[in-house]
């Protein structure tokens, strides 16, 4: 029960949370970074397997990390597309067009919110504020922020993702 | 006499990204003054200043600092909160991604005066680009020997750590805060005990603003009356940042002395977005009551907006035209809130549902006039019967909906749904 030797973690994220451990008085605190860092390595979303890993290198019972997950809206139990888009329609920048940009969206990427394009390059949904409302209308792709959207230059920001 | 920015004076310098940068600007001589004084007087400077917190609530910070037990033999935390995730709020964001050590300054001095030797910065998951900057002014800061066991040669030692969230505005509230800091979800604690007792790890813990905690190297630097002779009175002091949305021309952050009447802000932004004429704001954020253009003149203070029954909140100002229909605005608002609710009491959790399907029924055509008085009796019911504040947040909106534009409910129920046709803000393909 060391929860050290699972090997089901990557060695990358044990190493990198035996340095993080020492930020904390528990061990619990670790798991959003935790959770954080396998979701990354997992491609983007948190199977089973992942789970279970953080769950065993923290000493936790799987129960409380599902729980954490289910929690959080930027941890995700489904698989995703290489390319995650998060598009704001709250209120300032609905205000300034981003309905519009939903929309042109889903007509170019031919899926619904949440689904996979068929060839696994992309998926979006809608989010909630993203603290960006000064260059509204804007969206989050994976990590980085794309501002001043019109639906033209969103249609080229697709075009451009590998 | 024109205002000179004070939190916001280096976004355009990005050499203070570096420890040497930001010291040539006069950066982290607060922080070695502070060391200079008993950690008492800190906080007393501090409460002399009148600084009142920026991440929503408005409490006196000395005072939030003077709650701190003292030789509990337990160690003391300082948790900087950079949660940030108010709609229409964008300030603390700049603060970290353009003057990073201003925050890492006012962090060490809260600390310092507090007995904290740890600060965690919980920044919300989505601020990669700004968790990456303050991570590497931090290493910056402990090579330079300003962080680390000896900071700046005072003996003190002074240690930050940044904590990303994972997307829950819940975690913005305090106590949801500590517990997702902890590595749980982030549902309000039960108060008291209050976190200055019983905070994070169980430990006496101060939590402010990142906007709240910049101001104080400035108040140590200049001095408490300096600072004090900013704003509209003794309870309203220092620079605030404002941030403007909506239909404003030029939307921004805008740092103006605490208490700028909002045409002023309005004006400083640039006026109303391709000439669009004002109908209503939301001064502070989407917690708060929503205002009609009668209010325009209202000094942007704490006092004076709770006079006009609404706030200050986070200081985001939504601006919006005479094309908005208020009830989808609303109901926008309400489905934020209804999907932010943690669930924990039944208040809020089914309050704020009901109100977001409530309003989009109306603004559907589907509403009925009795409808408009339920709304108002489940906002009654929501008021202070919740464990947080995201009940009242949600209510703020909604009830000044019924209270203020009630007529606007009514039109949507007698015409069969919203008067305002669809707004399209791109036209012709590819314009604008
Ligand atoms: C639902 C909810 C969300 C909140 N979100 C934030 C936030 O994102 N940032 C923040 O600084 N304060 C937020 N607060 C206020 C905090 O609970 C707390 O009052 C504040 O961080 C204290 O710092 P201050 O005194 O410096 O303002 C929120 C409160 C509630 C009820
Ligand atoms: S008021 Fe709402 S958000 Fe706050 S603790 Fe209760 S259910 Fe959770
Ligand atoms: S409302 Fe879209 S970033 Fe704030």
């Amino acid at each position: 029960m060391s929860g050290n030797g699972s090997g089901r973690l990557p060695a990358a994220i044990v190493d990198e949370l035996a340095r993080l451990a020492e930020r904390y008085p528990t061990r619990e605190a670790l798991l959003l970074p935790a959770l954080s860092m396998a979701q990354k390595h997992w491609g983007g979303w948190l199977p089973e397997e992942a789970i279970e890993a953080v769950a065993e290198h923290l000493e936790l019972a799987p129960a409380k990390v599902y729980g954490v997950v289910t929690f959080y809206d930027l941890f995700h139990q489904r698989p995703v597309g290489r390319h995650r888009i998060r598009v704001c329609t709250n209120l300032p920048c609905q205000l300034r067009g981003a309905d519009e940009i939903l929309e042109a969206l889903g007509d170019a990427l031919g899926v619904g919110e949440d689904e996979v394009t068929p060839d696994g390059r992309c998926s979006y949904i809608h989010f909630e504020c993203l603290g960006s409302c000064d260059t509204a209308p804007m969206m989050m792709v994976d990590e980085e922020y794309h501002e001043n959207l019109t639906p033209e230059s969103t249609r080229r920001l697709l075009e451009e993702l590998d | 006499m024109a205002f000179e920015p004070i939190l916001t004076r280096n976004i355009r310098h990005p050499e203070v990204l570096s420890v040497d940068g930001y010291r040539a600007t006069g950066g982290y001589q607060a922080l070695a003054k502070a060391y200079e004084m008993e950690p008492g007087e800190v906080i007393d400077q501090v409460k002399a200043s009148g600084l009142r917190g920026r991440g929503g609530a408005g409490f006196p910070a000395g005072v939030k600092w003077g709650f701190i037990p003292k030789e509990t033999g337990k160690p003391v935390y300082l948790v900087a909160n950079a949660d940030e995730s108010e709609p229409g709020t964008f300030k603390d964001r700049l603060l970290m991604e353009k003057d990073p050590h201003q925050l890492i300054e006012g962090c060490a001095i809260c600390c310092y005066a507090v007995g904290a030797h740890v600060t965690y910065i919980y920044i919300r998951g989505e601020y990669a680009e700004a968790a990456r900057i303050l991570e590497e002014a931090i290493a910056d800061a402990y090579a330079a020997g300003i962080l680390g066991e000896d900071s700046l040669g005072s003996g003190y030692r002074q240690e930050v750590y940044v904590h990303r969230g994972a997307g829950a505005y819940i975690c913005g509230e305090e106590t949801g805060m500590l517990e997702s800091l902890e590595g749980k979800r982030g549902q309000p604690r039960v108060k008291p005990p209050f976190p200055a007792l019983v905070g994070a790890f169980d430990c006496p813990t101060v939590i402010n603003n990142v906007e709240t905690l910049c101001n104080v190297p400035h108040i140590i630097q200049r001095g408490a009356e300096w600072y004090a002779s900013i704003g509209t009175d003794e309870r309203n002091t220092g620079p605030k940042l404002y941030c403007m949305s909506g239909h404003v021309e030029r939307p921004g952050t805008y740092e103006l002395p605490i208490g700028t009447t909002f045409s002023g802000l309005l004006e400083t932004a640039g006026g109303m977005w391709r000439d669009g004429e004002l109908k209503a704001f939301i001064p502070g954020g989407a917690s708060a009551a929503i205002l009609s253009a009668e209010h325009a003149d209202i000094p942007m203070d704490f006092d004076n907006l709770a006079e006009a029954g609404s706030m200050l909140g986070s200081a985001a100002v939504i601006v919006m035209d005479q094309t908005t229909c208020l009830v989808k605005a609303t109901a926008r608002l309400a489905k934020f809130f209804a999907h932010e609710s943690c669930g924990q009491c039944t208040p809020c959790r089914e309050g704020t549902r009901w109100a977001e399907m409530t309003l989009y029924r109306i603004a559907e055509g589907q509403g009925t006039m009795a409808d408009i008085d339920l709304l108002d009796r489940m906002m009654k019911n929501m008021s202070g019967t919740a464990l947080c504040a995201l009940a009242d947040a949600c209510v703020g909106p909604v009830a000044s909906l019924v209270k203020n534009f009630r007529h606007e409910l009514e039109a949507c129920v007698e015409q069969n749904g919203s008067p305002y046709p669809e707004r399209r803000y791109f036209s012709a393909e590819g314009a604008d």
